[in-house]
């Protein structure tokens, strides 16, 4: 009984990965409407609650704010319209097997537990920020903005009960929790736009001239904590654009975009960008002010919008979780394919819980989200290169499958020494982490052509020997 | 009955969104506010389930 149960989860969870291996039919493609609705949800997350907050803690003013997230999120939608959709649309294939088309099998499996541990810190942000709102009940004591460990036993526990909750759904009800997801957003969004607007009296706004002043001098101050670094416009701006860098730039999001009739859907990213990552951070930097600078998500919820506010941080932090449990499952079983999808994803869920016990990663959200695209997006521009312009600089696209090469070396290398010239720059010319991509993926994009060049030309000059 | 349970559905919504509204215009408590947001919630979801489409992605 029971393994007939596990045998048919995992042919439920193979079947959500159609077409994973193949192109996606000219059938199953889809219009605006899915992916307007998509993003919208997608970006709307738990991790929004700390963001907007997180902002507010490193002292940005209300210009620098407004203007780096309109600048920022245009430029983060123009780099999934321009870069990501393009690529997708012609490949029609998930990031992963388009890696190992180019770069090899091995090369990828790389890539893959890289992305997985990048997945599995995203994800235990999520159940941290669950949490904060599940203690709150229990008078459980808030991690703050210096705390790095675990503050005590209860919230371990807390922690504990969260996080085994969201990966047994994860294994048993993926589908599920998808549906609830799509169901949770528009109500998520009012929750957001609801609870900043009823704490502005508490701030001295009481009419809509009253905002601008207020926001000036008692929400987005321009005056950082102590402790933390002072942002500027080029901070947000930049912050706003590269926040997924690993879906855009990185190409991540080839999986959904594929889909796509067409490549200008990747402009339907508009949708997350300007309702996530314009209103929803600035809704959630006005309830910590409105908290007196407290930043636990739950709390600051609570005290904006009552059960309601808690309800939203539990389920935005549990349908944005989930998916990324799963998704880290997927890419850790590539590394072990002896084993059951529901064994990878236990274990996934239990590293993911671990992780969020420590409330270091939520405090410290926005330097490891920059991180996070920093690391997956040379190879973002590797498939770039490879899919859209190799052909026309007369080089080899997917050199691994064309060759039976299991480890691309140009890729391999590319991936390797733009990584180490990103540290450089930020140890010895003292660059940000949230500005390392851009001069980043220029490096990569050199590296990549000049590589390719020297190995293909060396492979046809042995071959004609 | 579809049409009854999206009317529900949008009401919730309203309750959600709408008292915040008049908290900022003093026509309402804070208290009520986080009330009617809560009676919101439970409208919207236990009535959206059953007339929203799956997820098209």
């Amino acid at each position: 009984m029971r393994k007939r149960f596990l045998e048919n989860l995992d042919n439920r969870l193979d079947h959500i990965d159609e077409y994973e291996r193949e192109p996606v039919p000219k059938e199953k493609l889809k219009g605006w409407r899915g992916f307007l609705g998509m993003y919208a949800g997608e970006h709307t997350a738990g991790t929004e609650f700390v963001i907007g907050a997180l902002f507010v803690a490193h002292g940005v003013s209300a210009v620098d704010l407004v203007l780096g997230l309109i600048f920022g999120n245009l430029l983060a939608v123009f780099s999934w319209a321009f870069l990501c959709a393009p690529v997708a649309v012609k490949s029609r294939l998930t990031l992963y097997w388009q890696l190992r088309k180019i770069c090899g099998q091995n090369l990828a499996l790389i890539y893959n537990i890289v992305n997985a541990v990048m997945f599995c810190f995203l994800a235990g942000a999520m159940i941290t920020v669950a949490a904060t709102a599940v203690g709150l009940p229990f008078n459980i004591p808030m991690p703050g903005l210096d705390d790095w460990l675990p503050t005590s036993v209860g919230w371990v526990i807390t922690v504990f009960l969260v996080g085994s909750v969201i990966t047994v759904v994860a294994i048993a009800g993926y589908e599920y929790v998808a549906r609830f997801a799509n169901i949770s957003f528009p109500w998520m969004f009012l929750v957001f736009i609801a609870a900043a607007v009823a704490v502005l009296p508490s701030l001295g706004v009481t009419s809509v001239s009253e905002f601008w002043p207020a926001a000036k001098d008692r929400i987005w101050t321009g005056e950082p904590v102590a402790g933390l670094t002072q942002f500027t416009f080029w901070h947000v701006m930049f912050f706003a654009w590269f926040a997924n860098m690993a879906m855009h730039i990185g190409m991540s999001d080839m999986s959904i975009l594929r889909y796509a009739e067409d490549w200008k859907m990747g402009f339907s990213s508009a949708a997350g960008m300007f309702f996530g990552h314009f209103l929803a951070w600035m809704a959630s930097g006005i309830l910590m002010a409105a908290a007196a600078g407290a930043v636990a998500p739950g709390y600051i919820a609570y005290n904006s919008a009552g059960i309601a506010g808690a309800m939203c941080v539990v389920i935005a932090g549990w349908t944005t979780a989930n998916p990324t449990i799963y998704r880290a499952g997927l890419a850790f079983q590539a590394v072990t394919p002896n084993w059951k999808r529901w064994k990878v994803t236990l274990f996934t869920g239990l590293l993911t819980t671990i992780i969020a016990c420590f409330p270091a990663l939520v405090m410290n959200l926005l330097d490891f989200v920059a991180l996070y695209g920093l690391v997956l997006m040379p190879m973002g521009a590797v498939v770039f290169l490879d899919v859209m312009f190799f052909k026309n600089l007369n080089l080899k696209s997917n050199f691994a499958e064309e060759t039976g090469s299991k480890f691309n070396w140009a890729a391999g290398l590319t991936w390797f020494f733009t990584l180490t010239l990103c540290l450089a720059i930020n140890i010895y010319g003292g660059v940000e982490i949230f500005f390392l991509g851009l001069p980043g993926w220029f490096i990569a994009v050199i590296l990549y052509i000049g590589l390719s060049t020297f190995i293909q030309r060396k492979i046809k000059k042995d071959n004609t020997e | 009955m579809n049409i009854l349970l999206k009317i529900l559905s949008f009401a919730g919504l309203a309750l959600t969104v709408v008292p915040s509204f008049l908290v900022f215009s003093d026509t309402i408590s804070f208290e009520m506010h986080t009330n009617l947001m809560f009676f919101g919630m439970l409208l919207w979801f236990f009535t959206a389930p059953f007339w929203m489409k799956e997820k098209e992605l």
